[in-house]
Order: structure tokens, then sequence, then C-alpha cells
């Protein structure tokens, strides 16, 4: 089934470019316009990690209202089916990813323009229920057995995360489940189920007032941070450019650190 | 039928079988595999105990309600696992409304563990065999117990002596399936019980969870469980269904 999705992804998404393109015959060739208070034309399409969604779709559609002839196009989708999709040839214009391996995966195959830009970062955080009721302070409670608690299995990302925090902190965890996502570790403790749970920052901030979250200064050892480029074969670089810098703008920053991200610290 | 049979050849065919050995005997998959085959057993069991008055009920009394009780025991067969598993939480996980009464009274938790294992497995599969067993209750003829009555048996021993032989065979194919999707069973488990090797981590767990990190493992995981199946309806299919069909 892996093997078979990002096909199928790339076949919607050159079907979804054509519409495109037949809308506006003669917008997508002569699109690009550079970057500084110029009308921006044509199609720009965005391949981004799945956690950024609601924020570049945010963005996008301010740089869509400041530029009526832009149409941009979103993919979302978890890093690692982004990068194969790019590899296999799927036409885009921007990539962002949720960690350096899959970008070293595009730059690695020289379809990066440039050299990319670590535009933000997601820490672990402790999420437990509202009023904290097994009173959690802090990572050393995981290594509590009496408590019920949920971190991801070490195959998935935020696992793997959560085993470099634990060796860090010298802990040796006691979770009674080892969910397959960091969304279904976070449905536990929105359901109440489990008195804490090892997720990202960004998780927290958008199950809102179901969970509450708790900073450990172990997080600093599993930072993961979030690489941007423009693509080498981009029809639209002048499109993609701007997208970048509004990203990296105070705004675009902003946007990201309401979301739960937090600014590159290096 | 190439639909149904060409994805198992391609599980025949990308096997990566120089890699089978050391992918076996891995302590989890032996632990995975023992945790599958036990729950499914315990959640059969269950669901023989608990589903065969069902089916009679279903299939030789007049209440009233009936229709409407065959509904519900079917409900589990169309709801997506994953919904069962959050039903369940709803009503014996911790904040459940069983399940908090539990909690408060005794200080005891089901999700998490092997129990919530047998618990999910039971909810999905146990209509399986109510239905085979309720057919196969329809299709035996009613006037041997009737005549079993005038003889002077009562319910118990006419039910014991005469109706349970009669429909053994479809007893017995009900179980089989019930047991065989107890072994499949995926998303009312992760979702209610969780997954940690050894307590919750049934085989379709863990062939989900390699597939994240180590594809050719879950291919042989996969292996492994399909030959399970494939025994085992071997197996009991010269028994059993061979002689008197399936009756569904």
């Amino acid at each position: 089934m892996r093997r078979a999705l990002p096909a199928l992804a790339v076949a919607g998404l050159l079907s979804l470019t054509a519409c495109g393109g037949s809308a506006s015959p003669d917008a997508a060739g002569t699109s690009s316009s550079s970057g500084s208070g110029g009308e921006l034309t044509g199609t720009l399409t965005v391949f981004a990690a799945a956690s950024l969604t609601d924020v570049f779709t945010g963005l996008g559609d301010q740089l869509m209202a400041e530029n009526p002839d832009l149409d941009i196009t979103f993919n979302f989708a978890g890093s690692s089916a982004l990068a194969t999709q790019i590899t296999q040839g799927a036409p885009a214009d921007v990539f962002a990813s949720a960690n350096q391996t899959q970008m070293g995966v595009v730059t690695g195959a020289g379809l990066a323009e440039g050299d990319p830009t670590v535009f933000t970062e997601n820490v672990l955080e402790i999420a437990v229920p509202p009023d904290n009721p097994a009173d959690v302070t802090g990572l050393s409670d995981f290594a509590d057995a009496d408590l019920t608690l949920a971190v991801c299995a070490p195959d998935v990302p935020c696992g793997a995360a959560a085993e470099q925090v634990f060796e860090a902190a010298g802990i040796t965890a006691q979770p009674d489940t080892l969910e397959e996502d960091v969304r279904a570790a976070l449905t536990k403790v929105e359901l109440g189920e489990v008195d804490a749970a090892l997720v990202y920052a960004s998780d927290v901030q958008a199950a809102g007032d179901q969970v509450e979250g708790i900073g450990f200064p172990e997080a600093e050892d599993a930072v993961n941070e979030y690489p941007i480029c423009t693509l080498a074969g981009s029809q639209n670089p002048g499109a993609a450019r701007a997208f970048l810098d509004l990203v990296e703008s105070e705004a675009g920053q902003r946007a990201l650190t309401d979301a739960g991200f937090r600014s590159p610290t290096s | 039928m190439a639909f149904l049979v060409l994805p198992l050849l391609g599980l025949l065919v990308r096997a990566p079988w120089s890699e089978l050995w050391p992918q076996l005997t891995q302590p989890q998959v032996g632990q995975a595999l023992r945790l599958s085959l036990v729950s499914a057993t315990l959640a059969t069991l269950v669901s023989l105990v608990l589903g065969v008055p069902i089916a009679w009920v279903l299939a030789r009394s007049t209440l009233r309600g009936r229709s409407v009780l065959r509904a519900l025991v079917t409900v589990p067969l169309v709801l997506p696992p994953v919904v069962g598993g959050v039903a369940l939480f709803l009503v014996l996980g911790r904040q459940g409304i069983l399940g908090r009464w539990l909690y408060e009274t005794f200080d005891y938790t089901i999700p998490f563990t092997t129990t919530a294992v047998v618990i999910a497995e039971t909810f999905v599969a146990m209509p399986f065999l109510v239905i085979s067993v309720e057919g196969a209750l329809r299709a035996a003829d009613a006037r041997f117990e009737d005549a079993a009555a005038t003889l002077g048996a009562d319910r118990w021993t006419t039910f014991r002596r005469v109706t349970l032989p009669l429909v053994a065979p479809g007893v017995a194919a009900g179980a089989v399936l019930c047991w065989a999707r107890a072994l499949g069973e995926f998303g009312a488990t992760i979702t209610f019980a969780g997954n940690f090797p050894g307590t919750t981590q049934t085989m379709p767990l863990a062939v989900y969870l390699a597939l994240q990190s180590n594809p050719e493992g879950a291919i042989v995981l996969s292996l492994v469980l399909l030959a399970v199946s494939l025994a085992t309806l071997l197996l009991l299919r010269d028994r059993w269904l061979g002689r008197s069909g399936v009756p569904t």
C-alpha cells in the first residue's frame, strides 16, 4: 500500500495542475514576476508537512488575497511521502519538510534550488487532561509504572524523538501503550484515558482546551527542525520565492508561534 | 476471483525469503503471535457463551422486539472497528459510564490490558457467530424439539440433547468465522486496548507498525498470519465445514 500511494497522489496532482493550466492557459507559461510588491500570477504548488496544514493554508490565503491572479495549491502529507513524490517528478514549486532527513532526500537528488533554510521548530511536550488529575510535573513521571501513559511507537517520528529524550534524561519509561501516531496519543489524553502522553507542542496547541501542555528541559535533545526550499524545476520561481519570504517574515513567524511552533534558535 | 487472490500472491512474491528465518525468530513475533492466538480463542469462547443464547432467542422465541434485537446484534458488523473502539472507551474506559464506576470502586481499569483486547475482539467478532448459529437454528427442524417436549424432556434437556447436536455444524462454522475475524481485528483493538508488546500488541498491530519502519518485516508477519488462518480453515473444513456447508 505504501508503494502505491505516492503514485496515486502524483497522478492526482498531475490532473490537478492540468486543470489549473487549462483554466488560465496563458498564465502558467509567462507567470513569474519578481517578488517585491509586484503582482504575482500563475499557479504555485506547495508541498508541505501535514503538521503545517493550518498555518500554511492561512498564509496561502493571505498571499492570494494580495495577488488576485495567483493560484496556490497545497499538497499536505507526511514528509517522507512528499519527498518520494518530488523525487518521482511531481510538479512542485516549494517543499517544506517536518525534518532534515526528508529534505536531505530532495537535496540529495539535486532537486532543491539553493540551500534549504530552517524556518521553524517543534519540540515535544507533555500533554495531560485538563486539571492534570495525576499531577504530572515533568518527564520523570514517565518512569512511574502506576500512571497510565502513552508515547508514540519508536517506528514513527514522534516515538523516535521520545526515545531520544528518555535516553538523554536517563529515564526508563513505563508506557502502557505505544501509539501508532501522534494524533492517536493525543486522542487518548483528550478522552481522559491516559494520565499523560508525549506529543509535539503544536499538537497540544491544536487540541485547545481539551489538553494541557507541560514543557520540559529535556525536549531540547530532540528538536524537530523544519527546513523549506524552492525547487529547481519550479515553473513559477517568483511566486515560490515570495511564499518563502512570507513564511520567514514577521507575520509568518507569528502565525507559526501562535500554532505552537517556535522560531528557529540557530 | 483474481481480485481476491492476487494480493495474497503479491505477499508471496515480495516476501524476503532469505531473511525469513532471522525475522521470524525475533522475540516480538512469537510474543505477538501467542497473544493473537490466545486472545482470539478467548474472544471466541466468550462469543459462544453469550452468542448462542442470543441466536436462540432470535431464531426460536416469539419476542416482540426481535427484529430490533437482530439489527442491534448486526451493528458491529457494519460499524467501522475504530468507531467500535471509541464506543468501548465511552462505556468501559476510565471515564466511561461503567468504567468510571469500576475505576472508582475497585481501582481497576480495562483499557491497555489483555482483557481489553479480548473485549474489543468479542465486540467485533461475535455477530459472525450469532448470525451463523441463528441460520443453523432456522434450518433445523423444530419438530424434533416438539417431539422431545411431548416425550417429557424439559426445555434445557431439549436444548442440550436435541437442538445443540442438530446445529453443531452451524455453531462450529460460526465459531471458526468468529475466531478468524477476532484474529484479524485491528481497529477496535488499537483504539481501545492500545499497543504494547506482550500485553496488547496482536499480530495485525505488529504488522501495521512494522510497515512504518521495516516493510520487509511487515511482509514476514503478514505471511505468518496468512499461514495460521489458512491452516486453521483447512483443518476445520475437513471436519465440519466441508460436510454441511456454511449456513449463512
